[in-house]
């Protein structure tokens, strides 16, 4: 059973003076409780695009959303009204984004942000909320809870604020957690910590996450389940063993085989992708990749590639592992 | 054994913490860098990596004179540089370039490539006329890998990573000796950022030059360096060829560092053992006493707040730590970090 | 596969293609850029309409006016008895209360305000770019001893900005007696730290940016720096505010003129001029003060509409 079903989400970003733009092209996937899904994409990929359009916080003006996204079997969160999304976000669903600075208040001391999404969600006051909010920022790792509340935004490090950020996010346990780059901005180390917190956060709720990220490295350690998107279009779904043991599509095989890995040996020559992800054909002519990939064949530009291979699925009709 | 090209000796950059309307008063310093010292062999790379306020910026700045340092003293190939008069020190300029870390805001939105590219030659004096410089430069695209029709192009109108080759190519057209390549790819998209790595590498192979490289993620300067400093809060903890700091980490905060690496493959992802530091780096305006890891360290003991530890060579490491010798053999498994035999 | 090999070729020449058309295009610059962005712009072009028809008006009208604007005695007019005649076919906006043509003053004192308005900017304009941008430049990239120098010269500034405006023009005037020239000067001054604070903060703020390290990295020497770095990218917000500002000295100069700070010649057609006179008279000729109100009106929204325009275009953050 799925907690969130995604079935052909589309995203086209258009105004009257300017050519419609498919951020995000018939995207599906599912979301399981207890299961965390990585979307992996670079830049325009239409990674956080996706995420926007889940959580129904894309401009009001200037896009079209298509495509279903059913919760728990109900509610259509992209056809839904403003008020009973709202009511959602917070409770059911939260989020946690890559830069906790901007997404924090910074005039409202901590402890009377995560009070305010208790008081909203939970009908906590006072002393009550209080308590609980302090048992949160200790639970995701902040020390000395009870002074951390008083202080500001800006008071406190990288971080402590992806901890505080975090820390509301779950505030109502909710049963679908996004979470779009949330360490793109820390340092590596602090980065681990964020992980691992994450990490126990869903074992121990059976949360459901979404994990937004560049890193295929991030992806590895956390996520059962992965999408790599390129264009806006899904060219390949695995496990993840299954993807990083069989990369299939070339852009995943090129992806893997472009990072400069911690066990290489000095010397070793990277193989990057060619060009940039601004070279790109129309999903509608054919594989959008083609331009930059090296198995390219005559019919991957005659026509958009399906999403084939079942269980361990790829967009692409000359894949890795298919000459051999 | 290479000639240096690089010598720095106990170099120390404080910024002054300043407060006062009218007249300023110093109430502190943030000490960026306190007390380095490292060289570098001609034609090799030394990497640099630390994390965010370790003052790895500030030590490649302070190297190229763009931040005056406080104190010790910086050599390029026997010239030392902390004392050169302002017009002497322009002049040598050209033998150390830099490439920074966002190539956006590192080129002047209102220059065209041509100007951008040809501004060191005209303060130096190279090339007699336009027709020469643009010759020069023309052969500088080439070597980076841009269309010549770049020329009178401007920054904006152009790709994250093609932007990142006009400020190598705004580097390499002085024919300088030394590179100082702060954060060289981390704002660039995945696939783009091993292109530039090649590229980097290409040219030090066909040029011949030093590379100071500077970054956070330690892969990146694991794979394009000879040997690696690892700098935490203004000070070195260990330095050692790339190889075997890779393989066998002595300092308790490189340990830390690797581990917390993630590595794309989830076989190992699952097997390793992670060392998770405990909170975050201590303010470098109020840093702890003798070693300045402690806070952090899940080995810390009772000398570590009494004794700041010196590097000391230890198996061909230089390490700054007490008990390097002890801490050795512990943690991370050996074999951890071998790669998948495919 | 020899269909791909064509194909491919086929590709290979459209790239060469577009290189050759890249190749022939040339860059855009940021100003080209803006002046595109600000062509498309609405408001931009009302403002620029307005203005045209105003310095159009102003040079060209006094040459094609139907009376002299000082001929006084066009027709019969007394103050005694509340008789200013109106609007005529000879006479389009009627007679002032010396029955002299009040379309052909309105007209020539169009360009008597455009002069006030464009000298007295030039003059705020000059003097604050100058003490602004060595004030910039010194604070900059002049080390210890440039931020003395900044701390000086903005200390200076900061005792202009305490004094109101309209008293210090007045002093001004006071100080020099009143004339045209003095007004100019008065209104200009009183825009002097306005101007000078605008480029200093621009100016450090460029300073900063990493494109100047890398310049200095180059070996580019720190006077070329500033002025072909720092400067050009700091002028920006200085150009739209000193748009904003032609709209406000030609308000400031009417007002001065309005107390009777300005030329002392009341036989010149000056909008600020007229609207005093017409004050006394406004009960029985309420149009006398109309017409040299609106124009100031519509000059000054003229001048705004462009300013805030060309904030917007020259505005990186609305780049696409």
């Amino acid at each position: 059973m799925a907690l969130l079903n995604v079935e052909d989400l589309t995203v086209v970003f258009g105004g009257k003076d300017r050519a419609d733009v498919r951020a995000v092209d018939g995207v599906s996937f599912e979301v399981r409780a207890g299961e965390v899904i990585g979307l992996v994409g670079e830049s325009g990929c239409g990674k956080s695009v996706t995420s926007l359009a889940l959580m129904g916080l894309l401009p009001p003006k200037g896009n079209k959303v298509t495509g279903k996204a059913i919760f728990d079997d109900g509610v259509n969160l992209l056809s839904t009204d403003q008020r009973t999304l709202r009511d959602m976000r917070g409770r059911e669903i939260a989020m946690i984004f890559q830069d906790p600075l901007s997404s924090l208040n910074p005039v409202v001391p901590i402890g009377v942000q995560v009070t305010e999404v208790l008081a909203r969600h939970r009908g906590m006051t006072g002393e009550r909320a209080r308590k609980e909010a302090e048992a949160l920022l200790d639970r995701v790792g902040i020390p000395d809870p009870r002074r951390r509340l008083k202080e500001y935004p800006h008071q406190l490090s990288g971080g402590m604020r992806q901890r505080a950020l975090i820390a509301m996010a779950v505030a109502c346990r909710p049963r679908l957690l996004i979470a779009d780059e949330p360490t793109t901005a820390l340092d590596v180390t602090i980065q681990a910590q964020i992980l691992e917190l994450l990490k126990e956060l869903v074992h121990q709720d059976g949360t459901a996450m979404i994990m937004i990220t560049h890193d295929l490295g991030v992806v590895a350690g956390l996520c059962d389940w992965i999408n790599v998107l390129y264009a806006g279009r899904v060219v390949e779904t695995a496990s993840r063993h299954s993807l990083f043991a069989q990369p299939t599509h070339p852009y995943t095989h090129g992806l893997l085989a472009s990072i400069p890995r911690l066990d290489s040996v000095r010397g070793d020559r990277l193989n990057p992708i060619p060009g940039s992800v601004r070279d790109l054909l129309p999903w509608v002519e054919g594989c959008a990749f083609a331009p930059r990939c090296e198995r390219v064949l005559e019919s991957c530009v005659e026509g958009p590639p399906a999403l084939v291979g079942g269980a361990h699925a790829y967009r692409c009709v000359n894949p890795f592992g298919a000459d051999s | 054994m290479t000639e240096k090209l690089v010598e720095i000796e106990d170099l120390k950059v404080y910024f002054p913490i300043t407060k006062g309307i009218l007249f300023d008063r110093v109430i502190g310093h943030v000490m960026a860098v306190d007390g380095v010292s490292l060289s570098i062999g001609q034609g090799e790379t030394y990497g640099l990596v630390g994390e965010s306020g370790c003052g790895k910026s500030t030590l490649g700045r302070a190297l190229l004179q763009l931040n005056p340092p406080t104190a010790g003293k910086v050599r390029l190939g026997g010239i030392e540089l902390t004392t050169l008069p302002r017009e002497q020190l322009r002049a040598q300029r050209k033998r150390m370039q830099m490439i920074f870390q966002d190539p956006m805001s590192s080129l002047d939105p209102r220059q065209n490539i041509e100007s951008i590219l040809s501004e060191g030659l005209v303060a130096h004096g190279i090339g007699a006329n336009r027709e020469e410089r643009r010759a020069l430069i023309s052969r500088t695209l080439d070597a980076v890998g841009l269309p010549r029709w770049a020329l009178s192009r401007y920054p904006h109108e152009f790709s994250g990573g093609q932007r990142q080759r006009i400020g190598i190519a705004r580097a390499l057209v002085l024919s300088p000796e030394l590179i100082v390549a702060d954060e060289p790819v981390s704002a660039l998209d995945v696939s783009i950022q091993a292109q530039v790595i090649n590229l980097l590498d290409e040219l030090q192979t066909s040029l011949g030059l030093t590379y100071l490289v500077i970054a956070h993620d330690l892969a990146v300067v694991r794979h394009i360096s000879d040997t690696v400093g690892v700098m935490y809060l203004g000070a070195l903890v260990e330095e050692a060829s790339s190889n075997d700091l890779y393989r066998r980490p002595l300092h308790p905060y490189t340990k830390a560092l690797m581990s917390a690496v993630p590595v794309p493959d989830p076989l190992i992802e699952e097997r390793r053992e992670r060392i998770l530091l405990k909170g975050d780096l201590p303010s470098p305006a109020n840093p702890p006493s003798g070693c300045r890891f402690r806070t952090r360290c899940p080995w810390a003991r009772e000398r570590c707040a009494a004794e700041r530890p010196e590097l000391r060579l230890i198996e061909g490491h230089k390490v700054a730590c007490h008990f390097a010798e002890e801490l050795a053999g512990i943690a991370v498994p050996e074999g951890e970090l071998v790669s998948r035999s495919d | 596969m020899t269909q791909l090999a064509r194909k491919k070729i086929a590709k290979l020449e459209r790239l060469a293609e577009l290189a050759a058309v890249h190749a022939n295009e040339g860059g855009e610059s940021l100003w080209r850029e803006a002046f595109r962005r600000l062509r498309h712009n609405p408001a931009a072009i009302v403002g620029a309409v307005i203005l045209g028809i105003f310095v159009l008006v102003g040079f060209v009208g006094p040459f094609l006016v139907p009376f002299s604007p000082t001929q006084t005695g066009l027709g019969f007019v007394s103050e005694a008895q509340n008789i200013i005649p109106g609007p005529s076919a000879q006479h389009w906006f009627g007679l002032d209360h010396q029955a002299r043509d009040e379309f052909s003053r309105m007209v020539v004192g169009a360009r008597q305000t455009l002069l006030v308005g464009v000298v007295a900017t030039a003059f705020g304009l000059f003097f604050g770019c100058l003490i602004g941008g060595l004030a910039g430049a010194a604070y900059g990239l002049g080390g210890k001893r440039g931020r003395s120098l900044d701390n000086v010269l903005m200390r200076f500034i900061d005792m202009l900005l305490a004094m109101p405006g309209l008293l210090l023009a007045v002093s001004i005037v006071a100080l020099l007696g009143p004339s045209l020239t003095t007004v100019m000067i008065a209104v200009g001054f009183v825009s002097i730290p306005t101007f000078a604070r605008l480029l200093r903060g621009s100016m450090i703020a460029q300073a900063n940016a990493e494109y100047v390290v890398a310049a200095t990295s180059l070996g580019v020497g720190r006077r070329k720096i500033a002025l072909s770095h720092i400067l050009p990218n700091s002028v920006a917000p200085v150009l739209v505010q000193a748009t904003l500002t032609l709209a406000t000295a030609i308000i400031e100069a009417a007002g001065l003129s309005f107390l009777g700070l300005g030329n002392p010649d009341p036989a010149t057609a000056e909008w600020g001029a007229m609207l005093t006179d017409a004050l006394a008279r406004f009960e029985f000729a309420p149009r006398l003060a109309f017409y040299p109100a609106v124009g100031i009106i519509i000059t000054a929204l003229g001048f705004t509409l462009l300013g805030e325009a060309m904030r917007e275009a020259l505005d990186p953050k609305l780049r696409k």
